[in-house]
């Protein structure tokens, strides 16, 4: 996974509560067996309409948040399915960040494995920052989100912060615990399926 | 020092733990599908990695699968595609698979229980949200996305935070418990604690109500724990437990070892402290019946729908949620629920695709005829459930009222195979999730028990089913 690194970018509103996974990937593109691609697809039955065509009123067909990285939204966001299509479609489409009140747990968790950077912030700072129009700079290192002069700060575990900033593969590290997960094997039954 | 269930399971499980750091937690069951592995399985390739524990691990095809004949070609081939991906991935990996003409095949939160694979005080992960099902043993069942999927695979084991603790109390006894099914309580407690109620926490599903369930009702309430926002949700072990659990397929040899250790180990200890508690009573629970686009979204059946405000109270978010919901599902405010004509019927899913949910359902449907209007089918959550079901003869109850008699899968749940809503369709569904476009782009998904499900489907509206038994 590629080091998680300063990121200087408007910030697109996106003011829904509740959106659910089916929500962000459709379950008709699903079906496809590698992890990219998925970013055409995104938010798929919001942004076209029946023929495929972009619907205008729809925030992410706005030019204005073309290249946009930052994603600030509503509570519960990514809800329902665990479907990591989610994420991955987010973050081919460019979203490296979604910053929201509160976050469904699997999603919340698929985004760390991604390099995808979920903030939950409070709705006083959220509505501070849909109030920046220009670009903001975002370091997760000092914990900053900066603009103008001024700046707010976010909370993030240090673990998943390391993580990501490392750029650190979770296979790697578990590996490295081999000995511990042997001996827990050793001690504890786990009883196979197929006895 | 006094532990919860849910605290012992996890104590019991951590290979690795440090202060302030997640825990390493092994992991004693893996359900594997065709639609959340691939990547996973790719990920083990790239990098020379091999499964760890293939004999704790076990795979099934069910989101994709047609549920018509399967002596015909699949039509789609992407699905297809995925499938025989599948298939090649637990051959190259040394995987159990129950294929696409396996008997054992079916929803892989209807396959675990019934093949004696899911235990009480496991952990069990799967690629899917609904994993929480198995909660209903006394296990640790969460859903878990690709990444993770890769990571048990590799490792067996996966970093967790550890969550907080919830007790849900359903105290006192339905007042009609043949109309008034788990459905309808889980579906009041989403209504009551919304859907990021239980975010963060594992729920506890405790009080007479819960244990005056069967096993196939508790898989109900667990099941939907993840649309209360909880990743898990669990119900103690009792002699139901023990029972549905002995003489299963691969129900472990020293079972009776086990059910010592399970009745020793797998209780909440009394004065047990939760990090949150709530406390339900079943009495006055009516049937159900979802109106809006997330699963809080729920009236009584002799209700109205709510006004955006009523459904809001002050919270601006869920009054413009339930505006929004309002104008998606064609509905307006204090219409009555029985008013509501539907175009479909969907008896299916990890939620209510089980022999007691048809055995019920069909109870409703026997002698009657389907509406003109509707079109109703069942899909069996397994070839198992599917052939138990043959042989009681629901199959023709259903067939002789004009239902569908389909074979088993994740079906109209989810609409990932040709079993989809058209646009601007109105569906009466066992199934979990109401959300936007869930049964097909443009669909629209009202939750309801099988017993609801199958009344509407005669009626062609919703009726209250408590008058028809």
């Amino acid at each position: 996974m590629k080091p998680f690194s300063k990121i200087i970018s408007i910030i697109t509103p996106f003011d829904k509560a509740n959106v659910d996974t089916d929500q962000i990937i459709p379950k008709q593109f699903l079906k496809l067996i590698t992890k990219s691609g998925f970013g055409k697809f995104l938010f798929y039955d919001w942004r076209f309409d029946h023929d495929g065509q972009q619907k205008s009123d729809f925030v992410l067909n706005d030019s204005k948040y073309q290249g946009s990285q930052i994603l600030v939204t509503n509570e519960n966001f990514g809800c329902g399915s665990s479907r990591e299509h989610a994420v991955w479609a987010l973050k081919d489409f460019g979203f490296n960040v979604i910053i929201s009140p509160s976050f469904a747990d699997i999603f919340y968790s698929n985004c760390f494995k991604n390099g995808v950077l979920p903030i939950i912030l409070n709705i006083k700072k959220i509505e501070k920052l849909l109030e920046i129009k220009d670009k903001v700079e975002l370091d997760l290192n000092s914990q900053k989100i900066t603009f103008g002069d001024e700046f707010i700060t976010f909370e993030i575990d240090s673990h998943r912060k390391i993580r990501l900033l490392e750029g650190l593969d979770d296979i790697d590290l578990t590996l490295k615990e081999n000995e511990k997960i042997r001996n827990f094997e050793k001690i504890s039954s786990i009883v196979s399926i197929f006895q | 020092m006094t532990e919860t269930l849910f605290e012992k399971i996890w104590n019991s499980h951590v290979v690795v733990e440090r202060e302030n750091e997640p825990s390493l937690i092994y992991i004693d069951r893996h359900l594997v599908h065709e639609v959340t592995s691939p990547q996973a399985f790719d990920g083990l390739r790239f990098n020379h990695r091999k499964v760890r524990r293939p004999d704790l691990t076990i795979a099934t095809i069910d989101h994709n699968v047609p549920t018509t004949d399967r002596s015909l070609p699949m039509i789609d081939e992407t699905s297809s595609t995925q499938i025989k991906t599948l298939e090649k991935n637990c051959k190259d990996f040394g995987i159990k698979l129950f294929g696409i003409n396996d008997p054992n095949q079916g929803i892989v939160h209807v396959i675990g229980p019934q093949l004696g694979i899911t235990l009480p005080g496991s952990t069990i992960v799967c690629g899917d949200s609904h994993t929480s099902t198995q909660g209903a043993f006394g296990a640790f069942a969460f859903g878990i996305g690709t990444s993770e999927v890769e990571h048990t695979l590799a490792t067996q084991t996966l970093w967790l935070e550890k969550p907080k603790t919830f007790e849900i109390i359903a105290q006192g006894k339905r007042k009609n418990p043949f109309a008034v099914t788990s459905k309808d309580i889980i579906l009041s407690i989403i209504k009551r604690i919304g859907t990021n109620g239980g975010t963060g926490y594992v729920l506890e599903y405790r009080g007479e109500a819960i244990t005056d369930l069967s096993m196939e009702q508790r898989m109900t309430i667990c099941n939907m724990s993840i649309e209360a926002g909880s990743r898990a949700g669990l119900i103690a072990p009792d002699e139901k437990t023990f029972d549905y659990i002995n003489n299963r397929q691969y129900t472990p040899k020293n079972y009776d070892e086990l059910v010592d250790y399970w009745k020793k180990n797998l209780v909440t200890d009394s004065n047990s402290k939760f990090d949150k508690s709530f406390t339900i009573d079943v009495e006055k629970i009516e049937p159900q019946v979802s109106w809006g686009t997330n699963p809080s979204m729920v009236s009584d059946v002799t209700g109205t729908i709510p006004t955006p405000e009523e459904f809001g109270q002050n919270n601006e978010i869920q009054i413009e949620s339930a505006k929004k919901a309002l104008s998606y599902m064609a509905l307006e405010p204090e219409t009555p629920i029985v008013d509501i004509s539907i175009d479909r019927v969907f008896i299916g899913s990890c939620t209510n695709s089980r022999l007691e949910d048809l055995i019920d359902a069909a109870k409703i449907v026997k002698g009657k005829t389907v509406n003109p209007n509707v079109n109703a089918m069942v899909v069996p959550g397994s070839q198992m459930v599917k052939h138990e079901a043959e042989k009681l003869g629901l199959d023709k109850i259903f067939k002789d009222a004009n239902f569908e008699w389909r074979e088993s899968g994740c079906s109209m749940c989810l609409g990932m195979n040709p079993d989809i809503l058209k646009p601007g369709e109105r569906c009466a569904s066992t199934s979990n999730r109401n959300f936007e476009g869930r049964q097909g782009s443009g669909g629209r998904t009202h939750l309801v028990s099988p017993v609801m499900a199958a009344s509407s489907a005669i009626a062609g509206h919703f009726v209250d089913v408590r008058e028809w038994c």
